[in-house]
């Protein structure tokens, strides 16, 4: 395809400050994280001086960061293996079915996913730590299944809608030639849908599982000493007399490195996913 | 392409064989088979099954949604200061004084909220709209292919890709009035400032915000936007280029005509998101924002768990509930006349 020269410019002066844009912070990140501490609280050096992997040893003694790692871990599974196994079902009646309240419920799904977090973040921190302190009910509050619970009220609504999305464009044919043969709604489910909607299914638990582990606004109430997740735990190494900021980012750079490679691999099935949920 | 919607319109559905008649428009149950028996029985399992597969995802949304809103609703009509939080069934009730309480702009709450209100939609308007500009120019460019382009695709990726506290928590660092790279570039580097300036505090905290959303926002409109622009078939370029059109015409034309659905959910999915936006000033500034940049959730956040007064966070979030109820109201509205004329 030939290109004009004007294209080609416009090429270089939407990539160059697009590219410095991106990835000057990761550099920031990846190399304060090799500097010792006492060249980050200076003038910031553009090349380190002095390299070093010691702040990713700190790391795990100033902070209990291996715990944090693990209730992450929990938490993001937890939440990303209800809301898939749930959503599978409903989407499958969504998108096959049409039954009384299917209006109502599907509305439910998408005007849920619209309204912020902290909606839904007072009342069940109300009602957690009622069930706490008035009922004795200790399963709710400052715990992982109650933050796991909490969890749902985000993973659970996009990924119902996402999966219906992808379940609708299935040809129809496949599950109703089954259905022909005898096959049951839940035989035709399992041995048709669920193969044929994998990339969607393997999109929803990427998305799920990613958002749940950058979530900051329930963690930071719902959990105490014990059950802290990483996005609040982070914060632990800013103290009130110093702030550990190599050791900050050599943390940073741990809790992502997982998650960026991960994405990375799966990143055709989200694209998939989202296209089929967004797009159409 | 353009008959099927975000809603996705109902389609009959056919659980068996033979049933292929015509759906009625208005929903009846699925099983109601003209031929069937003609004494309907109330309950089949051919008719249970849809009910039962949405079972546990009706039991989830009412305990994590539908119950809490109920409660958060009645919570914010009654006095839920430090003293009830553990006892709320003893709260005095308070009418619409929380909401009034809110919504006098003479005194210094209500005007907190005014204010926040105008930085939240400042900061959803510069955010949603310089991501969409971002990623529509990024998704064009990488739209032919040249050397280097999956590198830069995955690439511009990564900051949607890392945890949000990850990103945010570097930039605060850049930020950093005395160790940050920003001043040591801006003081050192180039001269432009004497005396290195606070971006941290003060009224420079709502541009760093505004930055620090847009590193992260913008991949996500380039990766709907490259989506969309993939599903554009090849021969519709081929056949403008061979009539001589220039590639801005069949950007013009083509590209951003096709573009239209995708860029309008985009844009209200962008700002629905923007405009409850926590992460960023929660880990750039913590609980308690610089005014500049208090945006609503973590005004309402602050009313709650630092003044300890849920009533009233309740009855602003109350509030912002009808306001977004609205604008995705409007855009509704707005798109079917768009879709309409178009």
């Amino acid at each position: 395809m030939r290109e004009q020269i004007s294209f080609r410019i416009f090429r270089w002066v939407v990539l160059v400050p697009l590219v410095v844009f991106t990835v000057v912070p990761l550099y920031v990140m990846i190399t304060s994280a090799m500097k010792p501490e006492v060249d980050v609280q200076g003038a910031f050096q553009w090349w380190p001086r002095n390299l070093t992997f010691q702040p990713f040893i700190d790391i795990w003694k100033t902070v209990p960061l291996a715990h944090y790692f693990g209730n992450s871990l929990i938490v993001s599974l937890a939440a990303t293996l209800f809301s898939v196994i749930i959503a599978i079902f409903s989407s499958y009646a969504l998108s096959r079915y049409r039954f009384r309240g299917r209006g109502a419920f599907s509305g439910v799904i998408l005007s849920t996913q619209m309204f912020p977090g902290v909606l839904f973040l007072l009342p069940l921190f109300i009602i957690f730590v009622n069930l706490d302190k008035t009922l004795g009910i200790t399963f709710f509050y400052q715990t992982l299944p109650g933050l796991i619970i909490t969890y749902l009220t985000f993973t659970l609504p996009f990924s119902i809608w996402m999966l219906t999305s992808y379940m609708n464009g299935i040809p129809r044919d496949l599950d109703e030639a089954a259905r022909v043969d005898g096959t049951t709604a839940i035989g035709a489910l399992f041995r048709i849908i669920v193969p044929a909607a994998r990339p969607g299914i393997i999109a929803v638990a990427i998305y799920s599982f990613m958002t749940a582990w950058g979530e900051i606004l329930f963690a930071s109430q719902m959990t105490n000493s014990t059950t802290r997740t990483l996005s609040v735990g982070l914060q632990a190494y800013a103290t009130e007399t110093n702030v550990y900021w190599s050791q900050i980012m050599a943390a940073s750079l741990v809790v992502s490195v997982p998650i960026v490679v991960g994405f990375m691999f799966l990143q055709k099935y989200l694209v998939a996913g989202l296209t089929a949920g967004a797009v159409k | 392409m353009e008959t099927s919607t975000v809603g996705q319109a109902p389609r009959p559905a056919r659980t068996g064989s033979g049933a292929n008649t015509p759906a009625p428009k208005r929903s009846r149950p699925a099983a109601g088979k003209p031929g069937g028996p003609t004494k309907k029985r109330w309950f089949t399992w051919t008719r249970a099954t849809p009910y039962l597969l949405i079972l546990p995802a009706v039991i989830m949304e009412l305990l994590i949604h539908v119950i809490p809103m109920i409660v958060g609703f009645w919570m914010s009509f009654i006095e839920l200061t430090q003293f009830y939080i553990t006892n709320w069934s003893e709260a005095p009730f308070a009418g619409l004084g929380n909401y009034s309480a809110s919504l006098s702009f003479d005194t210094s709450q209500g005007k907190q909220l005014l204010q926040s209100f105008g930085t939240t939609i400042g900061f959803t308007i510069l955010v949603v709209g310089v991501s969409f500009i971002f990623g529509m120019s990024a998704a064009l460019v990488l739209q032919r292919s040249f050397r280097g382009r999956g590198l830069l695709r995955t690439l511009f990726l990564i900051p949607y890709a890392l945890p949000a506290y990850a990103g945010i928590i570097t930039w605060k660092f850049i930020l950093q009035r005395d160790n940050g790279l920003l001043n040591e570039v801006l003081v050192n580097g180039l001269g432009i400032f004497d005396e290195a300036p606070f971006w941290l505090i003060g009224d420079n905290a709502f541009g760093s915000m505004v930055v620090v959303a847009i590193w992260q926002q913008w991949p996500f409109a380039f990766l709907m936007l490259m989506a969309g622009m993939q599903s554009i078939p090849e021969d519709v370029y081929q056949a403008a280029e061979i009539d001589g059109a220039s590639i801005w015409q069949q950007i013009r034309h083509i590209t951003f005509g096709m573009m239209r659905p995708i860029n309008a959910v985009l844009i209200l999915l962008l700002t629905l998101w923007t405009f409850r936006e926590f992460n960023t000033p929660f880990v750039l500034f913590g609980a308690v924002p610089p005014d500049s940049a208090n945006l609503l959730t973590i005004n309402i956040y602050g009313r709650s768990f630092i003044n300890w007064n849920f009533g009233l966070g309740s009855a602003m979030s109350v509030l912002l509930m009808l306001f977004l109820v609205l604008v995705s109201g409007v855009w509704a509205l707005i798109n079917r006349k768009v879709n309409r004329d178009a």
